[in-house]
């Protein structure tokens, strides 16, 4: 046994963490210790919404430099700050329109919130981690929180199956990822990226199978939870059967930290030898554009047809992946901003049509919402606008960001695709709008349940939408600053 | 003499009946036993790597691999029993109101 | 490998003796059975119900409360084995290891998870 050295540990880098750790246990108690009333749980989501921003304030790392932390386990750099920033967005906006939709399902356990924030814990450890082990533990926590977030309706089937299906799948391909790390680790000797990377350096490229293998288990992994194609079969029903406000939260957060940690495996520990990864990525990324977009034209459910457009969502990010240069990796980090607002915006708005019991989500249910409800209709209009890429909203933006650096490598074929893509995704979103115009409405609208932090999370993400798709050069050079740490 | 690779094809052998068995079995509660197959057989090359290797790292990985797995054995129990409350069966081609 | 040869020995006689004295029984011994000699044995009580029962949905509570708690104490050996090393650094780690389980299971507790009825 040698000595063991005492690690280098600046508690600066797991601040955050800490306090959203901190806030999860303090909700749990104040939620067993209060007798079982307490405000309907209001309390509870200020507590939480306290502990997001506090962590928000908290995330930062001395400018400009890579904090290592925990034997360089851990790395706090304007790469994992970014991604820090959009878990705490996505994680805050999730819990302004979970607010009153879990008292209307009656579905408002104090758990629901902690949860909501071990599972933030679990992305910030994904787009921190250096080694494989964090990205893996911070994977375990985000998904496991996520299972039983999935299945919280805890008397209704169809939540139940959800989350057994989730679980089933997502536990399989943990499986892989953790036999693909296996590999890796038995033919690097090592589980730190930047010492993969100076093996797979030093032997000029992957030539042994092991460790080509090892890395093709990890893409098969990651790729489950990104939902890219051959590993998106639980998608659908994962997102139709899980309390709404839940599919806003995992068509975002889990997808960005899948991708955070996508890029950081990929373009950190294998980028001497993406030759091999990029003709896998090349495949996934076009199967998975298209199929979700060419799905999404069928559906009639809109979560579904989110849960399909997410999907293509994951193939467009994919792109940013495949040509692997810095504008692609800033690519990525500002469509996930983009597609946070957008996204969640969306399922705001189904959220605020449904009511108890009906959730009011076929999307013929929408007919004629723009003479109703107006001031919904645009916003629905905006976030679909930007979701099919039409300027001047974020979408576009972000798209025409992901296509260029895709053409900047010299993937000319695949920006085409990709734009090809965008234009056949622009029917689906676009029938919406139509609808709600269009057509005289079949059904009645229920009087709507309005909550001031629901209104409060529509116009933020209208205003994100907005913003980054008039003046998106500010956040773009943020996004540019932080791909330079990556290497 | 039982080298490094007897221990990675034994590993590779039970990974692949784990696997298989996800694949054909039907009981939810089978299918999550042939998942923590798999991740035993992952522990089992970690530990003949790490030995091999004479490296901490993946002794280190098999304590938080089993303390993962247990964690997903507690959450996916409750899933399972909450799934039996409402269906009365883990039988997963009962289990279809949405297709897969 | 010749060190392992006395395992193997001790492994063949082991295995040697069970099946001759299972095999001897098998083939000398006379056997009359009856409704009495059948029956499943519960301490000279007459069995009640079948064996084939459901458990209470409650045994699985407390196995997935066992299993996460049995399975964290996982960390305490290695820390335990690198004790003096890791000095107060890992003691204080370690510490805040347990405060967040003594947490969880304050509210277990408290959430009613320890009950029976």
């Amino acid at each position: 046994m040698t000595n063991v050295s005492i690690m280098t540990f600046n508690i600066l880098s797991i601040l955050p963490i800490l306090i959203l750790s901190g806030f999860g246990m303090i909700v749990l108690l104040v939620d067993v210790l209060s007798s079982r009333r307490l405000g309907e749980k209001n309390l509870l989501a200020y507590i939480s919404l306290i502990g997001i921003i506090l962590a928000a304030i908290f995330a930062r790392s001395p400018a400009g430099t890579t904090l290592f932390s925990f034997n360089e386990s851990f790395a706090i750099d304007n790469y994992s700050l970014f991604f820090n920033f959009i878990f705490l967005l996505s994680t805050g906006l999730t819990i302004l329109i979970s607010h009153s939709y879990i008292k209307r399902e009656e579905i408002n356990h104090g758990e629901y919130y902690a949860l909501i924030l071990f599972s933030t814990i679990g992305m910030m450890l994904m787009a921190a981690g250096a080694d494989l082990l964090n990205i893996f533990i911070g994977l375990e926590v985000m998904s496991i929180s996520i299972y039983i977030l999935t299945g919280f309706k805890r008397s209704k089937l169809i939540s139940n199956e959800a989350s057994l299906k989730y679980f089933l799948l997502g536990a399989f391909a943990t499986g892989f990822l953790l036999y693909g790390i296996s590999l890796v680790y038995g033919s690097t000797g090592a589980i730190n990226l930047k010492q993969i990377a100076s093996f797979i350096a030093s032997k000029g490229g992957i030539s042994d199978p092991v460790l080509l293998m090892g890395m093709g288990l990890i893409i098969i992994g990651l790729g489950f939870k990104v939902a890219s194609v051959p590993f998106h079969a639980w998608v659908p029903d994962v997102y139709e059967g899980a309390p709404t406000a839940i599919t806003a939260f995992m068509s975002v957060g889990p997808k960005a930290a899948g991708f955070a940690a996508f890029l950081r495996i990929l373009i950190t520990a294998f980028g001497s030898a993406h030759d091999e990864w990029q003709k896998i990525i090349y495949i996934l990324a076009i199967l998975t554009m298209t199929t979700g977009n060419v799905i999404a034209i069928a559906q009639t459910n809109i979560k579904r047809m989110l849960a399909y457009s997410s999907i293509a969502h994951a193939g467009y990010l994919l792109i940013a992946l495949v040509s692997a240069n810095d504008m692609g990796v800033s690519g990525t980090l500002f469509y996930m901003l983009a597609y946070t607002f957008m996204n969640i915006g969306a399922f705001a708005i189904v959220i605020v049509l449904s009511r108890k019991g009906d959730e009011f989500i076929q999307i013929n249910d929408y007919a004629g919402l723009g003479f109703k409800h107006p001031l919904l209709a645009l916003a629905m209009t905006l976030f679909m606008f930007s979701m099919a890429g039409v300027p001047p909203t974020a979408g576009f933006v972000g798209k025409f960001y992901i296509f260029s650096a895709a053409i900047k490598s010299g993937y000319i074929g695949l920006a085409v695709i990709g734009v090809i893509n965008s234009v056949i995704s622009v029917y689906y979103y676009l029938r919406i709008t139509v609808i709600m115009y269009m057509k005289e409405p079949t059904r009645e609208f229920a009087p709507l349940t309005i909550s001031p932090l629901i209104v409060a999370a529509i116009a933020i993400s209208v205003i994100g939408t907005l913003h980054l798709g008039i003046f998106p050069s500010k956040v773009m050079e943020i996004a540019q600053q932080a791909t330079l740490m990556l290497k | 003499m039982i080298t490094i690779t007897h221990y990675l094809v034994l590993s590779a052998i039970l990974f692949t009946v784990g696997v298989i068995g996800v694949l054909i079995r039907r009981n939810a509660i089978i299918i999550f036993m042939c998942i923590e197959l798999m991740l035993n057989a992952v522990n089992l090359s970690f530990v003949a790597c790490a030995h091999y290797l004479n490296s901490m790292q993946g002794q280190l990985f098999v304590f938080f691999t089993m303390t993962v797995a247990a964690a997903e054995a507690a959450v996916g129990l409750a899933i399972i029993v909450a799934v039996f409350r409402n269906k009365e069966t883990i039988n997963i081609d009962d289990i279809n109101i949405m297709k897969w | 490998m010749i060190h392992y040869l006395p395992i193997l020995i001790l492994f063949i006689v082991a295995v040697g003796f069970a099946v001759t004295n299972i095999g001897l029984s098998a083939i000398l011994g006379r056997r009359k059975p009856t409704a009495e000699k059948l029956s499943p044995y519960e301490c000279g009580i007459n069995p009640v119900g079948s064996a084939r029962e459901r458990f209470s949905v409650k045994f699985y509570l407390i196995a997935m409360l066992f299993v996460i708690f049995d399975i964290e104490v996982v960390f305490l050996y290695p820390w335990a084995v690198a004790f003096k090393s890791l000095s107060l650094f890992g003691f204080i780690e370690m510490l805040i290891f347990l405060g967040i389980l003594l947490i969880c299971y304050f509210y277990i507790w408290k959430r009613g998870g320890l009950e029976w009825d």
